[in-house]
């Protein structure tokens, strides 16, 4: 079997995973190589031409391949070795090894690295996960799969579609479906407000006159070969059906945009400790997972809005990983746990030492208006005028304001106005 | 040597497939698998809990066919077929689970007619200590079980019936698919063959091994005595990171309808639950559909056996199948007639139908003997059938080899199970025409993912092997197109309508 070396290993050549290799480079990480099991980087950028990309990162307005064109070519000027059709099936971090094991074009190959970045993204949660019934057809896809087939491999799903769950990419997709023209039927939402961002609610769905069903759920897929109609029922404030208010929607194409799930199945059969609120790993200001040495970022990070978000966590991992590379000890930090207090659905970084700046990202359970984001301990607040479980929140604590911690933990809280 | 005859066996399901198997051992036999899906295995046989049951439930009053034909159906999977054909199963034996002292007397019917049955090593435990040693995961609220290691379960039905049809074919059996039967020619009370909708078979004997189907294809030829209706059964299938998981098949103490819902974990990892029992009308012979209430069921009856169960949103797949439940009797129903010479019922092949299959096989051969068929053994008959190593079951050292043999095994197509393109192909060079074809044959979309990250490139794979357009690839045959065509077709279409 081939062994490859490297300082830097970075999984994923997405937005985070680009942005990482480039960033360890730039910081004189000497080796870093980065593992994609596409044939083309870019993660799932190359299949989002629209636009709204590196509005924060690059402060210009990008399509997806845009983007990542834009971060590849940094990523290759800067020595990144970068190996493409490469899938890591295992990680093995017992005692001071981190090994990744992937099939490459050439075989199999080990890939022994100081550090490790995992960069892995998400996946899309299917039909099933969303506890769907009925039948299981032709014609049902994930927004993703079908933004592939689409985009990608220039293959129309179907003519009439229902969407299911208001996220972005569902309502990316119902545009793209309505452009090439397809009858979308509906966007339906279980909650009372979409689950994308607000932009997208207004340039997919309104602008194109596809109607938004909010508290409304799809119960159940009709049809045994090819989608027929799916059945839809209303819910009330506790998401509870009500009874009398199924309806069919006649379609032969269910798109399924219900939320993501972090792609760390790896990190987790290695043993590192996971947070059940992102479904991902939970790490510490430095972004370092319980297994010492191996990072996280973007999607396999926490669910991020914008890929703007994920290229920065990469960034943050490599400033971390490239660090060590250069033997500064940072692991002797005490880890303080992040606790979330009120209306507080998630939180990363899970554990502080207290004593360098943190970027945080968060996000809440319920909207709500006119409320602060406070962390008690520590008497630091922001004012939001509006929060919402489908825009993420991202504060910055200076080490300054660290200075007012004593001992314990620190905790994240959404307060209403006094 | 006597004359060659030619049998029709209609319904390429577990138990057409067997009995082909079976007899493609005679020489002066042509045999004729007729299939009105595209595949073979796609009714009851593909959706079940997989397991070859030890044979202690069938009362040999009431039901005397099941009771003699599922204990040596067990015998014949685990020792012979299974090896024979590399049908992948494993043998970690029953439980079932009495939950109050109430039920203890259904335990020991259980037991004495397993012993009638011929069921080996039967026992009741009931010893708290021996139970958990058996099933760690068991209910504390056990108070006994009965205990049958000889119970296995194979990794996927449909995949055990793709290895008894290879080795049908590779013996000589003629498999027509996409191929249905509309009607049985008899002259002067003989078969003499079988009208499909692809022209005329010629048949000296006719066996309808047609599941859902068989009270249809029976009064064909006027047999009239039996009614088919489809009993549902749904299940509920976690992702292989759930726990806890269980050492061996759990049953509750069964009732009238039904064994229960059981609690086991797949050869892959997966727990699985169901199924429960649903009867339909003899109209929805299509309704493999899942319903709420029927899975918030499973998972309700589930939780009676065990001490826990992992969180529901570790659920990857719900999904259900329909078994073909003969009324009057609930015995199989697998004999001829002296009034049709030449035509066999394989018919009522409800639970344990896939267990007795090998039998039921064997129990046809001696009724066309008896029918004074002169069968001649060929003097070289293949028993065995293999399949490729998969790369996800080899090692690293041979992963690498295979690499290295075949560009196409350093293409993983499916991620979660960790299949090759290599596979892929294969796959579709032993005649997977379609997604679920490579699914059954190759394990791929059936992890967590459930297909979302691979379908799609499994679909390109075949398109480019079968050389249509991508939007033509189906999930299950015609009518089930995963899209609609080129991505301007429906702009072209409105274009069209306006010019």
């Amino acid at each position: 079997m081939k062994k490859v070396l490297s300082d830097v290993l970075v999984l994923g050549a997405g937005a985070a995973g680009l942005a990482a290799a480039s960033k360890a480079r730039e910081l004189g990480a000497p080796n870093v190589v980065l593992l994609d099991e596409k044939e083309e980087p870019g993660g799932v950028l190359p299949q989002c031409i629209h636009p709204g990309f590196g509005l924060h990162y690059l402060k210009e307005d990008l399509t997806g391949p845009e983007f990542a064109i834009r971060l590849f070519e940094r990523t290759r000027s800067l020595g990144v070795k970068v190996f493409n059709s490469t899938y890591a099936m295992e990680l093995l971090a017992h005692k001071g090894r981190r090994v990744a094991r992937a099939v490459t074009p050439e075989g199999i190959t080990e890939f022994h690295s100081k550090t490790v970045i995992f960069a892995t993204g998400a996946r899309e949660k299917n039909s099933f996960e969303i506890g769907i019934v009925g039948h299981r057809p032709a014609g049902v896809y994930t927004a993703g799969e079908a933004q592939t087939m689409m985009d990608l491999h220039g293959a129309m799903p179907g003519q009439e579609a229902v969407i299911i769950g208001s996220g972005d990419v569902g309502l990316i997709m119902a545009r793209r479906l309505a452009l090439q023209g397809a009858d979308v039927k509906a966007v339906v939402e279980m909650l009372p407000y979409s689950g994308g961002l607000a932009r997208n609610v207004q340039q997919c769905l309104f602008d194109f006159g596809i109607p938004l069903y909010l508290s409304h759920k799809a119960t159940k897929i009709l049809g045994k070969r090819r989608v027929k109609a799916v059945e839809i029922v209303k819910v009330g404030d506790r998401l509870e059906e009500k009874p009398g208010t199924e309806f069919e929607m006649r379609c032969d194409t269910i798109i399924v945009s219900a939320g993501l799930t972090p792609r760390v199945e790896l990190l987790e059969k290695a043993g590192a400790r996971m947070d059940p609120a992102t479904r991902s790993v939970a790490v510490n200001e430095l972004l370092e997972t319980s297994i010492p040495r191996v990072f996280a970022a973007g999607n396999a990070l926490t669910i991020n809005d914008l890929v703007d978000y994920a290229a920065m966590q990469g960034e943050a991992a490599a400033k971390s990983a490239a660090g060590l590379t250069q033997s500064r000890r940072l692991s002797s930090d005490r880890w303080r746990p992040v606790v979330k207090g009120r209306n507080t659905r998630l939180v990363v970084p899970q554990y502080v030492s207290g004593r360098r700046e943190v970027s945080f990202y968060g996000r809440v359970m319920q909207p709500e208006e006119d409320v602060y984001l406070k962390v008690p301990e520590i008497e630091v607040e922001f004012r939001q005028l509006r929060v919402k479980p489908a825009e993420m929140l991202t504060f910055t604590i200076t080490s300054k304001e660290f200075r007012k911690l004593k001992e314990g933990k620190i905790t994240v809280t959404i307060e209403p106005k006094q | 040597m006597p004359r060659t005859e030619r049998v029709a066996i209609i319904g390429a399901g577990v138990t057409g497939a067997c009995i082909a198997r079976v007899l493609s051992m005679y020489r002066n036999l042509e045999v004729h698998l007729i299939e009105k899906e595209v595949d073979v295995g796609w009714g009851s046989s593909k959706a079940n809990t997989g397991i070859i049951h030890a044979g202690y439930d069938d009362d040999p009053e009431r039901f005397p066919v099941r009771a003699r034909l599922c204990s040596k159906g067990n015998a014949l999977w685990r020792k012979a077929w299974t090896k024979e054909l590399d049908i992948p199963a494993d043998w970690p034996g029953d439980l079932v689970v009495a939950t109050d002292e109430s039920q203890i007397g259904a335990l020991e019917t259980l037991f004495e007619r397993g012993k009638r049955n011929s069921v080996p090593h039967l026992g009741i435990v009931r010893d708290r200590e021996e139970l958990e040693e058996l099933e760690p995961n068991i209910t504390t609220n056990a108070v006994a079980a009965l205990h049958a290691p000889s119970a296995g379960q194979l990794r996927h039905p449909a995949e055990a019936v793709i290895g008894v049809a290879e080795n049908a074919i590779i013996n000589g059996v003629r498999l027509r698919l996409a191929t249905e039967a509309i009607g049985i020619e008899v002259t002067r009370g003989q078969v003499s063959g079988v009208k499909t909708s692809r022209g005329r078979i010629q048949a000296d004997w006719v066996i309808n091994a047609g599941g859902l189907y068989a009270e249809a294809i029976s009064k064909m030829v006027g047999v009239d005595h039996f009614r088919i209706h489809p009993r549902r059964g749904e299940y509920l299938l976690f992702s292989k990171d759930a726990y806890p998981k269980t050492e061996r098949i759990l049953f509750p103490t069964p009732t009238e309808t039904s064994k229960g819902v059981v609690v086991t974990t797949t050869m892959e990892g997966n727990l699985m639950l169901g199924p429960n029992a649903q009867d339909l009308s003899r109209e929805e012979s299509e309704a493999t559909d899942t319903t709420q209430a029927g899975l918030d069921s499973i998972w309700n009856e589930a939780q009676k056996v065990v001490k826990a169960l992992p969180p529901r949103d570790k659920i990857i797949r719900a999904f259900a199948g329909l078994r073909a439940e003969p009324e009057p009797s609930a015995d199989f129903i697998v004999r001829a007639y002296d009034d049709v010479d030449g035509f066999i019922n394989a018919a009522g092949i409800r639970s344990p139908g896939l267990t007795s299959a090998p039998a039921i096989a064997g129990e046809i051969v001696a009724i066309m003997k008896d029918r004074g068929a002169k069968l001649v053994r060929k003097r070289r008959w293949n028993p065995y059938r293999r399949r490729r190593k998969a790369f996800r079951e080899s090692s690293h050292k041979i992963r690498d080899r295979m690499c290295k043999q075949n560009q196409l095994h350093a293409k993983i197509a499916c991620q979660c199970e960790l299949v090759t393109e290599a596979e892929i192909v294969e796959a579709i060079r032993r005649g997977a025409t379609t997604l679920d074809g490579i699914k059954f044959r190759t394990q791929a979309m059936m992890g967590d993912c459930q297909g979302s990250f691979c379908q799609f490139r499994i679909a390109q794979i075949l398109a480019r092997e079968l050389n249509i357009p991508v939007w033509n690839v189906t999930k299950t045959g015609s009518g089930s197109e995963i899209g609609i065509g080129d991505i301007t077709v429906l702009v072209e279409r409105k274009g069209e309508k306006e010019a």
